[in-house]
C-alpha cells in the first residue's frame, strides 16, 4: 500500500516528518518497505529560454540562454521541442537526478551549465509517462514562475511510504483508514469527508432494475449520473493517483480510483447507454465467456460471480469490468456500482484471473458503511470535476447487518493478558484515540467498535489494540513462574548422530523432494510414490522413499568437484503411500567411498569398514549379539556384496556396494529404519561380576568351503563350547596359495573361564576337542595346521 | 700379611680402574670376591696364625672385602644407568608426528542449532515433541484459525498432496496436534523443531527449511511471560547482551500477535549491513494463543491462556556460523560439512 502524504493530510494533520511517521507506524504494527520523495530529485528551478540557436557543430543540438531569475545560464539541449520563449525545468549544476548528477561540461566546444529536463528524466515511473513526456523536455505553462521549484509548482512535491500491511488490516487499504490509524497514533481527530451534491427530482428506482441472484453479494448499491464531460483530471487527482501507483486515464475513471483509494471501496462505472436499465448479479455459468477491460477473453466457472445484463456478463465482480460497457471518450451517462462480494469467492477468482487493486480490497473485507460513503463521494467528485448531473435516489440490495460491534471487556483481563498494570483511565484514553466509544456497566467496559475495523471481533482483538497503542514494546519481560517439572527430549537420534560423526562420517541435510524418476531407487517395495500437486520443477515433484537417493546425488556433486574421500550420513524421513494412507518413516542412511583415514594411515573403504561402523553403532546402542547380516540381493546394489540387516529376525535395513551399472566407482551404502530399530527394547546396563580366576586361551584355524560363513562357524563353536567358553574372536581370514582355491581359513581365539574356580588344562582341552569335532563334522572342515 | 693385603688393594685398584663393561665386572668379581677369589684365598691363609693375629687380619681383610664390594656395586650401578640411558636415547620418537586417530566427521549446523534450542528449553521444563511433515490441512491451517479461503494462506504457498494432505508449511501444526492429543487437558510446555516446506526458492528462501515452534498453555500466562522467555532464548542463542523488541503484528493463531526483533549481534545495535542499518534483526513471530485455537484444541479459553512462538532454524544457523547463503546448508559440499567438526562454544547465560 503506497501512502501519499499529501493525500492523507486531507483527513488528518501530521506534525512529524515522513520518515518518523513511517517508523512510528511500524511501532504500532504497520511495517513499511520504503519511504521517500515521490520524485527523488534536487536542485531544479523553473527557467525561461530567452535565446535558442542551433549548435554550430551539431545537426540536432541547440545552444540556449536560460533565464533562471538570478542569472542567465548557457545550456546545450538536444530536445526537438526546445525553442525561445519556452518555460522549462532546469537541472542546475550539482542537481541529483535518477540518471546521475548534473555537472558543468563542454558539449562539442560549447559550455553547458545544466540540463533542461523531460518528465521522464525526473524519475516518474514509466507507466505514468505519456509519449510527449518521453519525446521532449517538459513544457511548463507560460505563467510558471521563473526561479521557483518546478516540483512544487507541478504539485509533485509529495512523499510516499510503501507499507507492507498485515492481511487482517484491510481497513488500512484506504486513506481514511490510514487517517484513523495516524490519528490514533498522534491523538489527532479525523476530518470530515465532503459528500454534498445536488440531485434531480427523478428516482432511479423507477427506471432501473437490480436483480441479485446470489448470496455471495450481500450489498449492492447503484446510482446514476448524466451528462458528464470526459477530460483530463485536475493535477491533484492525477498526482495523488500517481503517488498511489495508479495511472491516470481521464477524469471519470480517475475519480472511481480516487474514491477507492480514499474509502477502500472499489467502484465500477458503466456506460449507462451501453449497459441499459438492468443489472443482474449471479454466479457465472460453466464456461461462460467474458471479455474483460484488458481485452482478454476469460472462460469462467460457476465459482465466479458476474455482473450481467439479460444479454450476458458485463463484468467479473470484484476483479475487473467487461469491455462492452467500458467508459469511453464519448460516454455521457454513468451507472455507478458500489458493492460487497464474498471475499473467499473473490480470492479464488482473482487468483485464477488477476490480482487487482479492487480484488485485493474485496478479499480483505469491506466496511459496508464505506460502500454508501464511496457511492456518495463519487457523486460529489463527478459533479465537481466532470460536470455530472446526479439522478435522484439509489437502487439498493442489502442482505447484511450494518451495525457496530459491542465487545465487553474488563481492565483486569487486559492487564492479565498483556502482563502490565494500566489504570482504567489509561485504557479509556486509548479507546478514545482509536475513536472507539464505550460504556461502563459494573466492572465491565462495553466497547463499541466501528464497522471500519473488520479485524476486531473478540476481546483479545481489543487487548491487542490497547497493547499496540500503549506500546507493546513497553511490556517488561518477566521470568515465568510455573511448577517445576523435568523437560523431556528423546536423545536416541542425537546419540546416533554424534556416534557416527565420531566414527568419521559427515552429516548432511538434503531435500525431501526429489524427481519421480528416482523414487524407486534402492528399493523393491511395492508402494505408491507421493507427488505434490503443484511442483516447482520436475526435479522436485515427489517425496523420496530412500534417503540414499539424496546421498548419491550429494556424492556425485562432491565427486565432480574433485573430492574423493566421501563419508556421509543423514537421519531423515522417507515417505510412501499404501492404499489411501500416507506413511513417513525415519531412516538413517550412510554412504562411503574413497579412503578411511586413521592418522597417517588410510584404508580403502570396503564392505567391512561400513559393516564395522554399523556393528559399532548397533553394539553401542545395546544390540550386541542380537543382529545379523545375511547375504541378500538388493535393487541397485552389487548382488555379491549386499546384505540385509536384521534384529531378532526382523529386517531393519540393508548394506551393500552400489551396483556398477548405477555407479562405476566403489561406493558403499547402508540404510536402517530408525523407527523400527528404536522401537526395539534394550535391557538396561547392569554390572556383571568379574571372575577372580584366570582365563585360558586356545587358538584354532579351520579350513572350510568359501560358502560357509563366519557366523555359521561361530554359532557351532558357541553351542559346543558351553558356558565355560566366554569369548570367540576371529583374528585371521586367509584365502590364497597355501590352501585350495575353493576354501578359506578362519582363525579364532577362544577364551575359557569359570566364575568359581581355576580351570585345569585337561578339562579345557576336552571342551576344545569337542568344539573342533563339532565344527569339522558339521562343515567338513579341516584344521589348518594339521 | 699387612703387605700382602696392601698389595692386594693396589692390585684391585689397578684392575678395577678401567673396567666398564658387564663382562669385566664379572671377571673382577670372580677374581677378588668370588668363592675362590683372592679375598677367600687370603682369608684361608690366616688359618695358621695365632688367635690375636687371626682376629686383627681377619677384620682387616673383611674391611678390604667391603671396600671391593662397594666399588664393584657402584661400577654395576653406573653401568646399568649408562645402558638405560642408551636405551632411552634409542627409543626417542618424533612427538610432533600425528597421532593414530580416526579422522573425525562432522555434525550439520542445522542439527547443531536444534540441539542447542532443545537443551535450552528442556532445561526450563519444556518437552520436545515431534510431528509429521505430511500434515492435514486441518492441523496446519484450520485448527490454527485459518479457515479455507483465508487471505493469510497467501503468505505461505503450500505444496498440496491432495485436498486433505499437504507438506506442513509451519511447525505450528504441532500446536494443534499437541492440544488435541493431550486428553487430560493438563498444562502444556513444549517445543517442536523440524522441517517445513513452502513453494519458494531464492538466496534467502529455500523450499525446505527448518522452524522451531514453542507453545505454553497454562493459567494466567501473559505477554510479559512471553517476553521474559524470549529474552532468555535470544541471549542463549545470540549472546548475553542481546536485547529483544516487540512489535505488533498479525498471525491468525495468536491474538495479540507480535513480531520479535533482537538487537543486531554483529554491530551491537549501532547499524550494519546485516541489520540493514536498523540495529535490529527480525527473529521470531509470537503471540498469545488465539481463543479459537485453544477452543479447537479442547482448552476452554476462559480458564486457559498461553503463548506460542516460532522461528527459523536456518537463520539461527546462518547467524551463528556466519553462513552467507541458505542454500549452502542444503548443498552438502564436503568442504563445507567438514568445517563443523568440533564442539560448539557454550554460551552460558546468567
Amino acid at each position: 500500500m503506497l501512502l501519499s502524504r499529501k493525500f492523507v493530510s486531507d483527513y488528518v494533520d501530521i506534525d512529524v516528518d515522513t520518515k518518523t511517521l513511517a517508523e512510528d507506524m511500524t511501532g504500532i504494527g504497520n511495517e513499511y518497505d520504503s519511504c521517500g520523495k515521490l520524485l527523488p530529485v534536487s536542485n531544479l528551478v523553473i527557467g525561461k529560454v530567452v535565446d535558442c540557436i542551433a549548435h554550430p557543430d551539431s545537426d540536432h543540438l541547440h545552444v540556449c540562454q536560460v533565464d533562471i531569475g538570478q542569472e542567465t545560464l548557457q545550456i546545450v539541449c538536444g530536445a526537438p521541442n526546445v525553442r525561445a520563449g519556452l518555460k522549462v525545468i532546469v537541472a542546475l549544476n550539482g542537481a541529483v537526478l535518477p540518471g546521475g548528477i548534473i555537472k558543468k561540461s563542454i558539449i562539442r566546444g560549447q559550455e553547458s551549465n545544466g540540463m533542461l529536463c523531460s518528465m521522464a528524466e525526473l524519475g516518474l515511473e514509466h507507466k505514468f509517462l505519456t509519449e510527449k513526456d518521453v519525446a521532449g523536455i517538459q513544457e511548463l505553462p507560460d505563467d510558471a514562475p521563473v526561479g521557483q521549484d518546478p516540483i512544487a509548482y507541478l504539485q509533485l512535491d509529495d512523499e510516499v511510504i510503501d507499507f507492507e500491511l498485515t492481511s487482517n488490516r484491510g481497513d488500512l487499504l484506504s486513506i481514511l483508514g490510514m487517517a484513523y490509524e495516524i490519528g490514533a497514533l498522534y491523538q489527532k481527530p479525523v476530518k470530515e469527508i465532503d459528500t454534498t451534491f445536488a440531485e434531480t427530482k427523478d428516482d432511479i428506482k423507477k427506471s432501473f432494475t437490480l436483480d441479485v441472484q446470489t448470496d455471495k453479494c450481500p450489498l449492492f448499491l447503484v446510482k446514476k449520473v448524466t451528462n458528464v464531460t470526459i477530460k483530463e483530471s485536475p493535477d491533484f487527482i492525477k498526482n495523488r493517483l500517481i503517488a498511489s501507483g495508479i495511472r491516470p486515464i481521464n477524469n471519470v475513471v480517475d475519480i472511481s480510483n480516487y474514491v477507492m483509494l480514499e474509502t477502500g471501496q472499489p467502484l465500477h462505472y458503466y456506460d449507462a447507454d451501453r449497459l441499459g436499465d438492468r443489472l443482474i448479479v449471479r454466479m457465472a455459468a460453466d464456461e461462460e465467456v467474458l471479455t474483460t477491460l484488458d481485452h482478454q477473453e476469460r472462460s469462467l466457472t460457476d465459482q465466479d460471480i458476474v455482473i450481467a445484463t439479460l444479454d450476458g456478463a458485463v463484468g467479473l465482480a470484484g476483479v475487473m469490468g467487461g469491455l462492452t460497457t467500458e467508459i469511453e471518450e464519448d460516454t455521457k451517462n454513468i451507472i455507478i456500482e458500489a458493492a460487497i462480494f464474498d471475499s473467499t469467492t473473490i480470492r479464488k477468482t482473482s487468483k485464477k484471473v488477476l490480482r487487482s487493486e479492487a480484488s485485493n480490497r474485496f478479499e480483505k473485507g469491506i466496511d459496508p458503511k464505506r460502500t454508501y460513503l464511496a457511492l456518495l463521494r463519487s457523486c460529489y467528485l463527478l459533479e465537481k470535476y466532470a460536470d455530472a448531473t446526479i439522478v435522484g435516489g439509489m437502487v439498493e440490495h442489502k442482505n447484511m447487518p450494518i451495525e457496530d460491534k459491542v465487545i465487553p471487556i474488563t481492565v483486569e483481563k487486559i492487564n492479565q493478558i498483556l502482563g502490565i498494570t494500566l489504570s482504567k483511565e489509561e485504557i479509556l484514553t486509548i479507546f478514545d484515540r482509536l475513536a472507539f466509544t464505550y460504556k461502563e456497566q459494573d466492572n465491565t467496559l462495553l466497547v463499541t467498535v466501528p464497522t471500519r475495523r473488520t479485524d476486531i471481533s473478540i476481546a483479545e482483538d481489543l487487548i491487542e489494540e490497547v497493547g499496540r497503542i500503549y506500546g507493546i514494546d513497553k511490556i517488561v519481560g518477566k521470568p515465568m513462574i510455573l511448577p517445576v517439572k523435568p523437560g523431556y527430549v528423546n536423545k536416541d537420534k542425537r546419540y546416533i548422530r554424534h556416534k557416527l560423526a565420531d566414527l568419521g562420517l559427515n552429516e548432511t541435510l538434503s531435500y525431501a523432494l526429489i524427481s519421480d524418476k528416482d523414487v524407486y531407487q534402492f528399493t523393491d517395495q511395492q508402494f505408491k510414490p507421493i507427488k505434490v500437486l503443484d511442483p516447482m520443477s520436475e526435479e522436485r515433484n515427489t517425496l523420496r522413499y530412500s534417503l540414499l537417493t539424496s546421498l548419491l546425488s550429494i556424492y556425485r556433486y562432491n565427486r565432480a568437484r574433485g573430492q574423493k574421500d566421501i563419508r556421509l550420513f543423514e537421519i531423515g524421513k522417507g515417505f510412501y503411500a499404501l492404499g489411501d494412507r500416507y506413511y513417513e518413516e525415519t531412516k538413517l542412511s550412510i554412504l562411503m567411498s574413497g579412503q578411511y583415514w586413521t592418522g597417517l594411515m588410510s584404508q580403502k573403504i570396503d564392505f567391512y569398514i561400513l559393516k564395522g561402523i554399523l556393528e559399532e553403532l548397533l553394539d553401542s546402542l545395546g544390540f550386541q549379539q542380537r543382529y545379523s547380516f545375511v547375504a541378500k540381493a538388493h535393487p541397485d546394489l552389487h548382488p555379491g556384496q549386499s546384505a540385509s540387516i536384521s534384529i531378532n529376525n526382523q529386517i531393519i535395513g540393508f548394506i551393500g556396494k552400489i551396483h556398477p551399472a548405477v555407479e562405476k566407482e566403489d561406493v558403499y551404502v547402508a540404510e536402517l529404519s530408525l523407527d523400527k530399530l528404536l522401537a526395539m527394547r534394550v535391557k538396561g546396563m547392569q554390572y556383571k561380576e568379574i571372575s577372580k580366576y584366570p582365563a585360558i586361551s586356545k587358538d584354532v584355524a579351520f579350513v572350510v568351503d568359501r560358502s560357509i560363513t563366519s557366523e555359521m562357524l561361530e554359532k557351532t563353536i558357541k553351542k559346543a563350547g558351553g558356558h565355560l567358553l566366554t569369548s570367540i574372536r576371529l583374528f585371521d581370514l586367509y584365502e590364497g596359495e597355501h590352501i585350495a582355491a575353493d576354501k578359506k581359513s578362519l582363525a579364532y581365539s577362544l577364551t575359557f573361564q569359570d566364575m568359581k574356580r581355576t580351570l585345569n588344562e585337561e578339562e579345557v582341552m576336552t571342551i576344545f576337542d569337542k568344539i573342533i569335532h563339532s565344527v569339522t563334522t558339521t562343515y567338513q572342515a579341516d584344521l589348518r595346521d594339521k | 700379611m699387612k703387605d700382602k693385603i696392601q698389595s692386594l688393594q693396589t692390585q684391585f685398584a689397578a684392575d678395577s680402574k678401567n673396567v666398564d663393561d658387564r663382562m669385566a665386572i664379572q671377571e673382577l668379581k670372580t677374581k677378588y670376591i668370588g668363592k675362590k677369589g683372592l679375598i677367600t684365598e687370603l682369608m684361608s691363609s690366616l688359618k695358621d696364625m695365632d688367635k690375636e693375629d687371626k682376629k686383627t687380619y681377619g677384620q682387616l681383610i673383611n674391611q678390604v672385602r667391603t671396600e671391593f664390594v662397594t666399588v664393584i656395586d657402584e661400577k654395576e650401578k653406573s653401568l646399568a644407568q649408562a645402558e638405560l640411558d642408551r636405551k632411552l636415547q634409542e627409543e626417542t620418537i618424533d612427538v610432533s608426528l600425528p597421532g593414530e586417530k580416526i579422522k573425525r566427521g562432522s555434525l550439520h549446523p542445522f542439527n547443531r542449532i536444534i540441539e542447542d534450542v532443545e537443551d535450552f528449553f528442556v532445561s526450563m521444563g519444556y518437552d520436545v515433541v515431534d510431528g509429521p511433515e505430511l500434515e492435514t490441512d486441518e492441523n496446519c491451517f484450520q485448527r490454527l484459525n485459518v479457515p479455507l479461503g483465508h487471505p493469510a494462506r497467501d503468505a505461505q504457498d503450500t505444496f498440496y498432496i491432495d485436498e486433505e494432505y499437504l507438506l506442513r508449511t509451519q511447525t505450528s501444526a504441532v500446536q494443534a496436534r499437541t492440544m488435541q492429543e493431550n486428553k487430560e487437558k493438563t498444562p502444556i510446555r513444549m517445543i517442536c523443531p523440524g522441517k517445513v516446506y513452502r513453494r519458494d526458492d531464492d538466496a534467502t528462501h529455500s523450499h525446505q527449511f527448518g522452524q522451531v515452534e514453542g507453545l505454553v498453555v497454562d493459567k494466567d500466562i501473559s505477554l510479559a511471560d512471553l517476553k521474559g522467555t524470549l529474552e532468555l532464548f535470544a541471549k542463549k542463542m545470540l549472546g548475553e547482551n542481546t536485547k529483544v523488541r516487540f512489535r505488533p503484528s498479525f498471525f491468525p493463531f495468536t491474538e495479540p500477535s507480535v513480531e520479535v526483533d533482537v538487537s543486531c549481534f554483529k554491530c551491537g545495535g549501532k547499524g550494519c549491513t546485516l541489520c540493514k542499518q536498523t540495529g535490529w534483526i527480525e527473529l521470531l513471530g509470537a503471540g498469545m494463543v488465539h481463543p479459537n485455537v485453544l477452543s479447537m484444541g479442547g482448552y476452554d479459553p476462559k480458564v486457559w491462556s498461553g503463548f506460542a512462538f516460532g522461528t527459523g532454524l536456518d537463520r539461527l544457523a546462518m547467524f551463528r556460523y556466519a553462513i552467507p547463503d541458505i542454500r549452502y546448508l542444503y548443498t552438502n559440499d564436503v568442504r563445507f560439512l567438514e568445517q563443523f567438526a568440533r564442539k560448539d562454544e557454550e554460551n552460558v547465560i546468567k
